[in-house]
């Protein structure tokens, strides 16, 4: 029997300090930091450990909680007339007949008017730049129609959320916000990624940052500048090689100069080839230009290029805008720059932007959070402060009705709550303000555990049973409907937590830490402290205050 | 010892008809609001009082200097183009012992589809893109209650802590470095010292970190603003209507599995039943309850749902282990007999149990601040209800449900006595009484119901 008690003692002793330990030990620093003795004994150090070991919810410490809807259609649109434009490219230089190719609808081109002969040497055309397993062939009469499978379309979908996200890390990444979250959300055909950035106040740089479109190219230009763009198309007189792009220029002096350039449709180089790109002040004047250099791949295609252009102009295209227009005086190979007189966050911003390459597709924004840090230390301050009410009187309470059993009954529940936080330390859960609830709620479920266990000790008393026998009936038949309930609890949080999203699943991780804990706590410890009372009391102990 | 039930014994089941009556009577009642407000043609009542979560639309906290006048708010925002009866402002309440919050919620519903009919090419432009504009709406409402003196100038309470970085730089003519540490210290002021919003500007030349000769500039170029906005959620339709789906499919899924579960546990599916239709009874009052008082339903109030649902759970198997145990003992009773006498014996721990959950929930709905106060009503009305339900609601359909199978039951069992029913247990109550004790239930519960081998002669 005593050998038996200490035994439980030891567990308890070691489950209690290794829960203390967990969640006030300094785990969560910096990397770099030396570690100290007073990290460990200091008051001051043990409670900034415990701030930084609780993980807090945007909620409670204040940011920004965004949520993306990635465009996904419009990666296949892209590509779509992709293949359109390298179709037409490519039959025209095999020289097979047709009178157009058209992109009908997304994911799905015809090609019009084509003599049957030609059929399979189209086939195998396309075949060679689309996926021959993502596109359904078929022809009738004289024309020839691909058609996008649905398995390829979700593939490019997929595809296409999955690029934004990693586009909208690093742009995040390198914007500097600190511990920031990017994870892909909700289910697969949704396409939203979720970005949670802590200590965030004022989104709208960073949401502009994120959805910003930056195309950059480098295009062959005529010299010539067109004040309309009627004059410029008349000029161009259906070049197919060849568009009108329109020219904005914001001079050093703020003005901004306007116009249309007729130029190349193909780019000598684009966001592609770049390697680095950032906002650098101007020699004369206050604003800012964004300077850029590019990949090795890219500067020989550009170092030739401008090699065998001497004397031409080239045009700084950003989406589908023309930044700058200038003649190529000697050979550039690796750098270059995007005039525009900027501000320096618009210079830095787009140089990021550009860094980071472009999106496969538009994002929009549908929810968007933000809270103030001061509305988050609110929010603790009070759900702590009710926490700490609600327990009060469950302590009071349990004192005034069950006497000395109250003391084991709150021991207990402290215990719970000093595992549960572990718990939550350890698995890294997310303690929100509905966590909090949660937790207030918990102090009155756990205490039910108890108030089973001695309600049913008390009715074996009343049955005449002596006092250990008692103890341990009221034990062992109050277990069955405890495990029943909590396994029932338990059951069900799993499907909040699959089924669930945001709050509703950080609630089902506390609930069911918590329950385990109590589990524990009102079974095991509950009991130890009821055997160790009436082991003091000798075997002859015949009354126990409950 | 003290004790609430010495030896309780009363007649809950005799009367479950009235109860069962009074339980459809709320149920009907809140039916009966969810109907009226939905076909009561006026345009802002709605059946409930769906949050921006559900809703869609945008809801801010914002904090003034001196205690707010809701209608001047009102007439700005009306001022921005937003319907007058679709805003909705909600001052919040002070907590005790602590100085005025002057804090107003306002919520608005979704501009976002209003402002693309209307066609404002600009705006609509931006808005697009966005989950809602109503906290630029809200913003520049705001603005207005800031006198003309302050037109050009930078509002250091509505600031964000990077915009405030690039406007000491412009206008204060702070290197980068100084620039983000004066910001970081003004905004660390303004947000932990003063609560987030900064009364008087002569403040921010004393805050530690900010270098003094900016002190002329700042009065100069910055000003401190009348209101600040501590908190904004936008939330889309589009993803309102993702969530309320999502919200029901997992209390219903949720409510499933435990069905199953608790029938695998006692091997009897009116324990199920019973159980679950006493929990699908808590969540219809409560939302009715809801419809009626328009509380607002939001994520968090689906989170208190879901603890009531397993709150009544719980109450409701504690009762129905007793009952199986007591099948082991006292079969012979009946099972309306023992469902009695286990909901009596655990009487005291219902009483109990539920009184310390209900402290604990009026302790948050008295402390526990304006953002859980629909999740601590919910919860309020929920322990009640579920006490109720696993006394009157559970154990009555459980009793339904098993005598209508013994029931059914028996007329097989007639109909094949005569080749299967060994003289020994001919007058067994198992087959034959109407208290639904089966021979499953028994076997959950450790019993034998194996007629007894005849003992051997011999060896």
């Amino acid at each position: 029997m005593n050998k038996n008690l200490r035994t439980r003692g030891i567990i308890i002793a070691i489950v209690t300090i290794g829960c203390l330990i967990i969640l006030f030990g300094p785990w969560n620093k910096p990397k770099g930091y030396a570690k100290s003795a007073s990290d460990f004994f200091s008051p001051a150090k043990l409670k900034q450990n415990l701030g930084e070991n609780i993980r807090l919810g945007l909620d409670l410490k204040g940011g920004t909680h965004l949520v993306m809807q990635v465009q996904a259609d419009e990666a296949i649109t892209a590509m779509t007339n992709n293949n359109v434009q390298k179709g037409k490219d490519d039959l025209k230089k095999d020289g097979i007949q047709y009178s157009d190719i058209k992109a009908a609808a997304p994911g799905l081109i015809v090609v019009e008017n084509t003599n049957p002969a030609d059929h399979d040497k189209i086939r195998e055309k396309f075949f060679t730049f689309m996926p021959s397993d993502g596109w359904d062939y078929s022809t009738s009469g004289n024309s020839v129609t691909f058609k996008l499978t649905n398995r390829y379309a979700n593939q490019i979908r997929k595809d296409a959320t999955e690029q934004a996200k990693t586009i909208i890390e690093q742009r995040i990444n390198q914007f500097g916000v600190a511990e920031p979250t990017v994870q892909l959300r909700g289910r697969e055909e949704d396409h939203q990624i979720l970005l949670q950035m802590p200590g965030v106040d004022n989104p709208e740089r960073v949401k502009e940052l994120l959805k910003t479109d930056a195309r950059l190219e480098i295009r062959a230009a005529n010299g010539q500048r067109f004040a309309t763009i009627e004059e410029a198309n008349a000029s161009l007189a259906g070049d197919a090689n060849k568009v009108v792009l329109p020219y904005k220029e914001k001079k050093a002096d703020g003005t901004l100069d306007t116009g249309f350039y007729i130029v190349d449709k193909l780019p000598v180089i684009d966001g592609g080839d770049l390697r680095e790109a950032r906002g650098v002040p101007n020699q004369q004047g206050f604003g800012y230009y964004v300077a850029f250099s590019l990949k090795p791949g890219g500067s020989e295609k550009f170092g030739s290029w401008t090699e065998n252009n001497i004397g031409n102009y080239l045009a700084v295209v950003l989406n589908n805008e023309i930044r700058s227009v200038a003649v190529v005086r000697n050979k550039i190979t690796d750098s270059g720059q995007i005039e525009g007189n900027f501000t320096q966050q618009q210079a830095e911003d787009l140089g990021l932007v550009l860094r980071s390459g472009a999106l496969p597709a538009k994002v929009t924004y549908i929810e968007e959070r933000t809270v103030g840090p001061s509305l988050g230390a609110d929010s603790i301050r009070q759900g702590i402060f009710a926490s700490v009410v609600g327990l009060g009187l469950v302590i009071l309470f349990m004192l005034f009705y069950y006497k000395m059993s109250g003391v084991n009954a709150v021991v207990a529940l402290v215990l719970n709550l000093v595992i549960l936080l572990a718990g939550m330390a350890l698995f890294g859960a997310t303690l929100t303000l509905p966590g909090i609830a949660g937790v207030i709620l918990l102090i009155g479920m756990a205490v039910d555990s108890n108030v089973l266990i001695f309600e049913r000790i008390r009715e074996e008393l009343h049955a005449g049973k002596i006092v250990s026998s008692a103890v341990d009936t009221g034990f062992n038949k109050a277990l069955v409907t405890i495990i029943d309930t909590h396994v029932t609890t338990i059951v069900s949080s799993a499907f909040l937590y699959i089924f669930g999203t945001g709050p509703v699943r950080g609630f089902a991780v506390t609930l069911t830490i918590g329950l385990l804990a109590n589990l524990f706590t009102a079974v095991y410890v509950s009991r130890t402290m009821f055997l160790w009372i009436m082991s003091r009391g000798g075997r002859k102990s015949e009354t126990i205050s409950i | 010892m003290i004790e609430i039930f010495k030896h309780a014994n009363y007649d809950f089941l005799g009367k479950k008809m009235v109860f069962i009556g009074l339980s459809w009577l709320l149920i009907l009642v809140g039916l009966g609001s969810v109907l009226f407000r939905a076909f009561d043609g006026k345009d802002h009542t709605a059946p409930f009082n769906l949050g921006v979560d559900f809703a869609g639309g945008t809801l801010a906290t914002v904090k003034f200097k001196t205690a707010p006048d809701p209608n001047t708010l009102r007439l700005a925002l009306e001022k921005q183009g937003i319907e007058g009866p679709k805003i909705i402002i909600q001052p919040v309440t002070d907590e005790i012992g602590q100085a005025p919050k002057n804090e107003i919620l306002v919520r608005l519903p979704n501009l976002v589809q209003v402002e693309r009919q209307q066609g404002q090419s600009e705006t609509a432009a931006k808005a697009l893109s966005d989950a809602d504009i109503g906290k630029q709406k809200i913003l520049a409402a705001l603005a207005t209650f800031n006198d003309a003196s302050t037109q050009g100038k930078v509002d250091i309470n509505t600031i964000g802590s990077d915009n405030l970085k690039s406007e000491l730089i412009g206008k204060a003519k702070l290197d980068p470095q100084s620039a983000e540490e004066a910001a970081r210290a003004i905004i660390d002021y303004r947000e932990k010292t003063r609560s987030g919003l900064i009364a008087d500007l002569s403040e921010v030349k004393n805050i530690n970190g900010v270098p003094p000769q900016i002190g002329e500039s700042i009065e100069k170029e910055f000003f401190a603003g009348a209101a600040s906005v501590k908190s904004a959620e936008a939330v889309s339709p589009q993803v309102g209507a993702d969530l309320r789906n999502s919200a029901i499919v997992v209390t219903l899924v949720s409510c499933i599995a435990m069905l199953v579960f608790v029938a695998f546990r006692f091997k009897s599916w009116g324990f199920g039943i019973g159980a679950v239709i006493a929990v699908v009874h808590d969540v219809l009052i409560t939302l009715g309850i809801f419809s009626i008082m328009q509380w607002e339903i939001n994520l968090t109030v689906v989170a208190a749902l879901l603890t009531l649902v397993g709150y009544s759970m719980n109450d409701t198997i504690v009762i129905f282990d007793r009952v199986r145990e007591m099948m082991k003992t006292k079969r012979r009773e009946g099972l309306e007999k023992l469902s009695n006498d286990a909901i009596n014996q655990t009487l005291s721990r219902t009483i109990i149990t539920s009184g310390l959950t209900f402290l604990t929930v009026c302790a948050m709905l008295v402390f526990g601040g304006e953002v859980l106060r629909s999740f601590s009503w919910c919860l309020f009305i929920g322990i009640l209800i579920g006490t109720y339900s696993s006394i009157y609601i559970a154990s009555p359909f459980m009793l339904w449900w098993e005598s209508w199978r013994a029931k059914a039951r028996t007329v097989k069992v007639v109909g094949q006595s005569r080749s299967a029913a060994t003289p020994s247990d001919g007058g067994d109550p198992l087959t034959t009484s109407s208290a639904g004790v089966t021979p499953q239930m028994l076997a959950a519960a450790g019993v034998s119901t194996a007629p007894r081998k005849p003992r051997r002669k011999g060896k």
